[in-house]
């Protein structure tokens, strides 16, 4: 184990069935999801995650006019973390906090809306707002971070698909490793559900979920009828510190981050590779000096596809199948794939497993794939164990990127 | 077009792009920028709305023209009445 421990302290989220940790991690356990049919531009009803956190909370109107969905996501979340991190932050040197977001992807969103604007204007490009490029560079969601909360340290966005959650999260621990920050603000943020063209991709892709009467049982990784994603909006900051700098200042610590891993495929555009998979659960395993025995919960990045989830559920098997304390789950089976926020946000959910040690579920399965059959997946009801001790979180992305995070209950 | 109508459609103009601020108050000669909130973007915002809502070309050499309520309506009040 790497001699710096680097803990969490603090978590602001906002997920379609939550705005706050406790609410969402309550709405885990009752199996309430609250997905709904939105209207998208050119395709009609679909459905999506929807967040209806206050995003005047913490921006003037003028701010929410001029930043994006993603930027607001952004502070709505790195607000409710400086909150509940319980840090002075106004007296806090703000050149010592990097603020680092994954993202799947940005800049869609203001792109289809000005093509759609200059549209009403014969396509006069002088119609064309002044807004665009500042909203849609890939740092936007960071910077406005920095912007609202006046924060001068490093800030960036990090592509990594939807391993992008997780990818925030490994950055950011890095950096505090380094010595580069003090402080991090790290997770991932998605406003993916404004851009028809998220959608209308996943759909020619033969990706996009359906149901025919509940959207709510779209998503339904594992189950046998699965047949696609549910897009969703979301986001999911955390608070690191260095353990040290932590327990100096008598912060409530939520998690220690023991191991991580990010590889690649290199095999394929959009299929996974489940050997890629493996290997990358046991490079983070390796890492936090730990055997698969050791890990009480693995939150799977299944997001109901009929070939992605197979081939989750086959590196699982192998790293996992001989492990019979390790269980299984899936939390977008309730909130949809928030894509870059994916990783932090399903990971958040998890959390207060190592305190109630209940395991939330997977729901929305009426008859289980028997190529998903893994022992131990809990299904549709929450289970309660003698202790969670050790969480590892999957986060997989396009183009063949893999993410294994592994968090540990915090002890002295 | 009197200026005065001019100058209304410029307030309502501010009321979008600045929707925090109080227009109730502005003072014709006075700076935009010294009574509110508003930057180089904004600016190019109003220049947007004139454009877009009322077919009003402002070129950029002409931008400063736009900075207090009553250079905005002593320039723009023979722009609208020209249409």
């Amino acid at each position: 184990m790497h001699s710096t421990r680097i803990v969490i302290t603090g978590v602001g989220l906002t997920a379609p069935n939550g705005n706050t940790l406790e609410e969402y991690r309550k709405n885990l356990l009752d199996g309430v999801s609250r997905i709904q049919m939105i209207d998208m531009r050119y395709m009609g009803k679909v459905p999506a995650g929807v967040c209806d956190f206050d995003p005047k909370k913490y921006q003037t109107r003028k701010e929410l006019r001029v930043g994006t969905r993603a930027g607001s996501i952004g502070i709505y979340c790195a607000r409710e973390a400086i909150t509940n991190s319980g840090i002075d932050f106004e007296s806090y040197d703000k050149n010592r906090i990097g603020v680092y977001i994954g993202t799947t992807e940005h800049g869609n969103v203001e792109t289809e809306n000005e093509v759609y604007n200059i549209s009403k204007f014969d396509y006069d490009t002088k119609f064309w707002t002044h807004h665009h490029n500042p909203r849609t560079v890939s740092n936007n969601p960071a910077g406005e971070i920095t912007i609202n909360m006046g924060i001068t340290g490093p800030h960036y966005a990090i592509g990594a698909a939807c391993a992008a959650g997780n990818a925030g999260l490994i950055q950011a621990l890095q950096m505090l490793r380094l010595g580069e920050v003090d402080f991090a603000l790290a997770g991932g943020v998605s406003e993916s559900i404004q851009s028809f063209g998220i959608f209308a991709g996943f759909k020619s892709q033969g990706a996009l979920g359906t149901h025919e009467t509940d959207p709510n049982k779209t998503s339904r990784p594992f189950d046998k009828t699965r047949d696609g994603i549910v897009v969703s909006e979301g986001g999911c900051i955390y608070t690191l510190e260095r353990l040290e700098d932590a327990q100096a200042r008598g912060a409530s610590i939520i998690a220690e981050i023991v191991g991580y891993r990010i590889n690649s495929d290199a095999s394929d555009y959009v299929l996974p590779n489940p050997e890629r998979q493996a290997e990358c659960m046991r490079a983070a395993l390796k890492v936090a000096g730990m055997s698969p025995e050791d890990v009480d919960i693995v939150n799977t990045h299944a997001t109901s596809t009929p070939m992605g989830d197979i081939q989750e559920c086959k590196a699982i098997a192998e790293v996992f199948g001989q492990s019979p304390t390790t269980y299984i789950n899936n939390t977008k089976s309730f909130i949809g794939h928030s894509m870059g926020a994916a990783g932090a946000l399903e990971l958040a959910g998890n959390l207060p497993s190592f305190q109630d040690n209940i395991i939330h579920p997977t729901i929305n399965i009426d008859e289980l794939d028997p190529e998903c059959a893994l022992t131990n997946l809990v299904i549709n009801e929450p289970r309660k164990v003698d202790a969670v001790k050790v969480i590892l979180n999957n986060s997989f992305g396009m183009l063949g990127i893999n993410s294994a995070l592994i968090l540990q209950k915090f002890e002295q | 077009m009197t200026e005065d109508q001019v100058k209304q459609i410029v307030i309502d103009i501010i009321n979008e792009i600045a929707p925090d601020e109080d227009t109730s108050d502005l003072k014709g000669e006075i700076s935009l920028r010294d009574q509110m909130d508003l930057d180089s973007m904004d600016f190019l915002d109003i220049v947007m709305e004139l454009r877009k809502q009322h077919g009003i070309e402002v070129p950029e050499e002409d931008y400063p023209e736009l900075a207090s309520l009553d250079s905005c309506g002593n320039y723009l009040t023979p722009k609208f009445n020209a249409k």
